[in-house]
């Protein structure tokens, strides 16, 4: 699945992404890999992206979710459904 | 509401604490009784790995799991300590076979694998001093810890050593053996290495464990000052009574257990309470290869069935945004204890182990230089929230200042000071590695200085107050400034660094850096971005700065150094104290 949406939804969590760690390129992240296991990012580090994400997106993702954001392709259909289901901020 | 204090009664049902009366136990306690809980070896010896293994796996514990370890993709893997001797044996053997024998340093750089496990028993069988690296250490700390260390074997995983080793090994010439993990099944071909699995495969299952005596090295940790580079503390093969003693007294391990310590063992918490200590109390123990995720880790309690857990802080105040809905969806019937280590735990975070399962968080205070814990919540001893607890048995702990001819003077209760500890407990640590002057420096009058300052109440409970130096507590780990000063200025703007911990509700706290530019350079979101990124290379997230700013000049003493105070002073808006040193100052 591909589509705007999923780009905008793609450049976000990049957006995310490199404000904690600045020294990554979107080009060297496999999607399908575990982000954790491509990204140095600690547990606070990681915490801090998902509240990147909240400024930016206005989607709160609860903790019991956080799995859901194991690749990025994961984290972009979970984001996408969240998106449709109406609780988005915008 | 936070109660002053939290009494205990018996948990029905469950057994019975070990350590029961404090008073008592402590006035009883001798560490020649605690040396006779441990076998030794027949050559009159003492050898952590065969308190830890051998000796279970040659008594009635041979089938009984030792480690049970949970891999990041659903993995499950169980080692009775049968198993665990015959693999250290293993690992021994490679490593003589290879030339390798008592004294040689052997370092270990992977995530929490069941190869580093092996590797570090097999290591102290054979005499030699096993050293565990963080695994998110970047290369710089990586590169400056083996230097120091001066370490002769390591083992570590294909990728780690892609990523962060194989750039250092022209300036390691000491490095003479470089083993590897690989990351298939098959063999590793990385030139210059050799593959760990095609060796431990081919080695012996019988080793004899060198006959090493109490005195001698058996770990090095790492920890940071103030200033200048990381500093190896020495633990010798003796501190196995006091790893032993103090998990049965201070964490209450029982044989039936099955306990969870979440440090990585990259930190001296890992090492003696994630490998040594549950390995000598003959329990089984947990080990997940997976970071922090609080859905996992409710998870992990409930499906294993853990009854005593040792976690940091950090990851309780994590667990804590989480909610205590989240805990409550799951049931924990067999947790009894909990502990914390790492940074002071807040009477909140005590409290919300209550909440979320129904137990008070202990908290307990120890340093890479104790080797053990020396400061602890008991089972059986009423907690004051925020408080360390008392002194364990077996330690003698004071609060003290140092007097105007540089003695030591103990401190009225509820007096701030130092916190010191009578030398001669068996893990105290015998050395900084190189640098024997640091080392003596830190005792007076046969007290060891910790750096922290804290005060102790009437009723002997230790409260911990602050730093008496700049050193960052963060995450449970101490980071040291001039180790992230100096990476940034490698970077051709930074004219200058300086690098505090700011407090931090999380982290307690986290690290801050401000940098001064030369001439040429703007501040800017684009140089910060670039500089934050440079140092999270060089460092690694784990000592990495989470935030960078800008300063026209930083304020320096006289004599020319940074004046961290100062700087965190104006950070938190605080009174900027004594700056008669400070250069231009008045």
């Amino acid at each position: 699945m591909s589509g705007p949406d999923h780009d905008r939804l793609r450049a976000a969590i990049f957006e995310a992404i490199t404000a904690i760690a600045p020294e990554i390129d979107s080009a060297d992240i496999r999607s399908d890999q575990p982000l954790r296991q491509q990204i140095d990012l600690d547990s606070f580090d990681f915490l801090n992206v998902i509240i990147r994400l909240h400024e930016i997106l206005g989607i709160d993702i609860p903790e019991s979710d956080y799995g859901e954001l194991l690749t990025l392709d994961r984290a972009v259909e979970y984001l996408a459904r969240r998106c449709g289901s109406g609780d988005a901020g915008k | 509401m936070i109660p002053e204090v939290i009494s205990k009664q018996p948990i029905a049902g469950k057994c019975t604490p070990n350590l029961r009366d404090y008073a008592a136990d402590y006035a009883r306690f001798s560490w020649a009784d605690a040396r006779a809980e441990l076998s030794g070896l027949p050559g009159g010896g003492i050898n952590i790995a065969h308190e830890a293994v051998d000796r279970h796996a040659a008594g009635g514990r041979a089938e009984k799991v030792a480690l049970r370890w949970l891999g990041k993709d659903g993995t499950r893997r169980d080692y009775t300590y049968a198993d665990l001797r015959e693999l250290s044996n293993r690992f021994a053997n490679v490593l003589r076979g290879l030339g390798y024998g008592a004294g040689t340093r052997v370092f270990v750089l992977a995530g929490r694998i069941p190869e580093l496990y092996v590797s570090v028993l097999g290591t102290l069988k054979n005499g030699s001093v096993s050293c565990v690296l963080f695994s998110a250490f970047g290369p710089e700390p990586i590169h400056t810890r083996l230097e120091i260390g001066a370490a002769d074997v390591l083992v570590t995983t294909e990728t780690l050593y892609r990523k962060k080793i194989a750039g250092l090994r022209e300036r390691l010439p000491q490095l003479r053996l470089v083993l590897l993990v690989g990351d298939g099944d098959a063999v590793t071909t990385e030139p210059d290495t050799l593959d760990f699995r095609r060796l431990l495969a081919a080695a012996g299952t019988d080793f004899q464990v060198e006959n090493t005596s109490p005195d001698v090295p058996a770990l090095l940790h790492f920890t940071s000052g103030t200033t200048g580079k990381p500093k190896g503390a020495v633990h010798v093969h003796g501190a196995v009574v006091a790893h032993h003693v103090t998990g049965r007294l201070a964490l209450d391990l029982h044989p039936e257990d099955v306990f969870w310590c979440t440090a990585d063992p990259g930190w001296v918490t890992g090492m003696s309470y994630g490998i040594i200590s549950p390995l000598t109390n003959g329990v089984t123990s947990i080990i997940d290869e997976a970071d922090f995720d609080a859905e996992r880790w409710y998870s992990i309690l409930r499906q294993e069935r853990v009854s005593v857990w040792y976690t940091a802080p950090t990851a309780v105040r994590m667990m804590m945004k989480g909610g205590t809905e989240a805990a409550r969806r799951h049931a924990f019937p067999e947790l009894r204890f909990i502990a914390s280590v790492g940074e002071p735990l807040n009477p909140q975070a005590v409290m919300w182990g209550v909440e979320a399962f129904g137990l008070p968080i202990h908290d307990n205070w120890w340093q890479t230089e104790t080797g053990g814990i020396m400061i602890a919540n008991y089972a059986a001893m009423p907690i004051k929230p925020g408080s360390m607890g008392r002194p364990l048995p077996g330690v003698e702990a004071a609060v003290v200042h140092l007097t105007d001819d540089g003695r030591i003077a103990i401190c009225k209760p509820g007096e701030e000071g130092e916190l010191a500890l009578r030398a001669g407990w068996p893990s105290m640590f015998r050395t900084y590695l190189g640098n024997d002057e640091r080392y003596r420096k830190c005792f007076v009058d046969g007290w060891y200085l910790s750096g922290d300052l804290a005060r102790m109440d009437e009723d002997g409970y230790v409260w911990f107050v602050g730093r008496a130096d700049d050193v960052i507590k963060s995450s449970g780990h101490l980071i040291g400034p001039f180790e992230v000063e100096s990476v940034l200025t490698e970077h051709p703007a930074v004219a200058e660094a300086g690098v505090i911990g700011k407090p931090d509700p999380v982290q307690f706290e986290t690290v801050k850096a401000f940098v001064a530019l030369k001439q040429g350079y703007e501040p800017g979101e684009a140089l910060r971005r670039e500089l934050l990124g440079h140092a999270r290379k060089r460092l690694g997230a784990a000592v990495a700065p989470k935030e960078i700013d800008f300063l026209p000049a930083l304020p320096h003493t006289r004599s020319g150094k940074i004046m961290r105070r100062l700087l965190k002073a104006r950070e938190l808006g605080l009174p900027e104290g004594d700056t008669s040193t400070l250069e231009g100052g008045t």
